[in-house]
């Protein structure tokens, strides 16, 4: 009875942060600038990577692994974004001029 | 599908492979070759070798990324245009890939388990290892005792490493810190990396002591601890760190890692065994080996940590 909702429910996680990775890695393709696209690393890796490991955690059950999974999951939530807001603040510090809307609002 | 996994990752390795050959910015290359290094520990994953994977992970992603990374700020981060035509380079590399690819039709086939390498000693040490050694990893009791001889040989070499770097770079002790960018700029650096100095220290004596029974050993945790030096180095500058240890403290502790070692293989001559011989160590045998192969291990673990930030504090001190 348990077993198919949890695989449901972790495939649901895991093709979700599936796809937030594979938004994140677009958005570093395609935005203009340095800024903007630490901005979409930074936002879909930590959702993206985070709902993998809630999906694998789902996959583990009440185990060891899902207790390394949940170590992972805490170093991951605070190293991604220090790294991303370390980048920009180098970023910041060797003058590296955000891109801006130059044009007035008409 | 585990082919499929495999060609996706030989696949991305390549595809770094050429990058790093085409970029001419030198920073972009250290990071590549992190990244190569991530994906050849999870290829060695794939392979079920997990003690080299994290070795891989920690040493080619981790601190040889780093300590690039030093290097490239004491030089140019552009690659100078080359002098000479790429022509001679490029069929020296067409020959000798094309002779290694010409070898490789000789080889056992993948996986193929009546491969010499899986006849000769390898048999063995998988059968021995649970009444001898009694350690679950295989690979700690290859490598701590059975082959404890190449393991104190390459301590050794880590050690000279460290010692060449020391001799060529010299070190500048700096008093100060040097205060670089402001304190509210690196706030929120600082209080993570607070966070995680315990840690990663932590962590580095979990991979040191758990080498028995899971992947890991002393010359991962040698590395996972200087790591976490050096997080404290980036985040609270070079002075501070050096309050935390000093330089002739590291200087000490990566002899005193091979001497422990070496003292090891002594003291197992001096109770009437051979060098290196851990089942004189205790009454019983397998308790001999578990004592022994924790001592060598945290001798390594001591030299690797010591030797790593002493190349580190090499490289960095130099920096104006």
């Amino acid at each position: 009875m348990m077993q198919p909702l949890l695989d449901v429910l972790s495939w649901i996680c895991l093709l979700g942060g599936a796809i937030f990775l594979l938004i994140g890695a677009i958005g570093v393709l395609r935005f203009p600038d340095f800024y903007t696209r630490l901005h979409a690393v930074s936002v879909c890796d930590t959702l993206g990577a985070g709902l993998v490991l809630v999906g694998l955690i789902f996959q583990g059950g009440l185990s060891l692994v899902t207790v390394k999974l949940l170590l992972i999951f805490y170093f991951m939530i605070f190293t991604g974004p220090t790294a991303v807001h370390a980048l920009a603040q180098a970023a910041l510090q060797s003058k590296l001029k955000p891109l801006v809307d130059d044009h007035e609002p008409r | 599908m585990e082919h499929l996994i495999d060609i996706v990752l030989l696949g991305l390795l390549m595809i770094t492979g050429f990058a790093i050959v085409r970029m001419k910015s030198l920073l972009a290359v250290a990071m590549l070759t992190s990244i190569y290094s991530l994906l050849s520990a999870s290829l060695f994953v794939v392979l079920d070798a997990v003690d080299v994977a994290l070795t891989e992970a920690a040493i080619g992603a981790g601190i040889s990324t780093i300590l690039m990374l030093a290097t490239v700020a004491l030089t140019r981060d552009e690659e100078k245009a080359p002098r000479h035509t790429p022509l001679l380079p490029l069929a020296v590399v067409t020959v000798t890939g094309a002779a290694l690819i010409y070898g490789t039709l000789d080889m056992p086939h993948y996986g193929d388990p009546a491969a010499p390498v899986h006849q000769h000693a390898a048999s063995a040490y998988l059968h021995d290892t649970p009444g001898e050694i009694g350690v679950p990893n295989v690979v700690t009791s290859v490598l701590a005792s059975y082959r404890g001889y190449d393991t104190l040989g390459e301590v050794t070499v880590i050690f000279t490493a460290g010692a060449g770097v020391l001799a060529l770079l010299g070190y500048r002790t700096r008093r100060r810190n040097i205060q670089g960018p402001g304190i509210r700029k690196l706030v929120v650096l600082r209080v993570i990396a607070k966070l995680f100095f315990p840690l990663i220290l932590l962590f580095a004596l979990y991979v040191l002591f758990h080498g028995d029974y899971g992947p890991g050993g002393g010359f991962q945790a040698g590395v996972i601890f200087a790591t976490g030096f050096i997080l404290y180095a980036l985040a609270f500058g070079l002075g501070n760190a050096q309050r935390v240890i000093h330089h002739p403290l590291l200087r000490i502790m990566a002899a005193v890692g091979v001497l422990i070692y070496a003292a090891v293989g002594i003291e197992g001559i001096l109770l009437g065994g051979k060098f290196l011989e851990y089942g004189v160590l205790a009454d019983d045998p397998v308790t001999g080996q578990h004592l022994g192969i924790m001592l060598i291990e945290l001798g390594v673990g001591i030299t690797v940590a010591a030797v790593m930030l002493i190349i580190y504090y090499g490289f960095v001190s130099r920096q104006d």
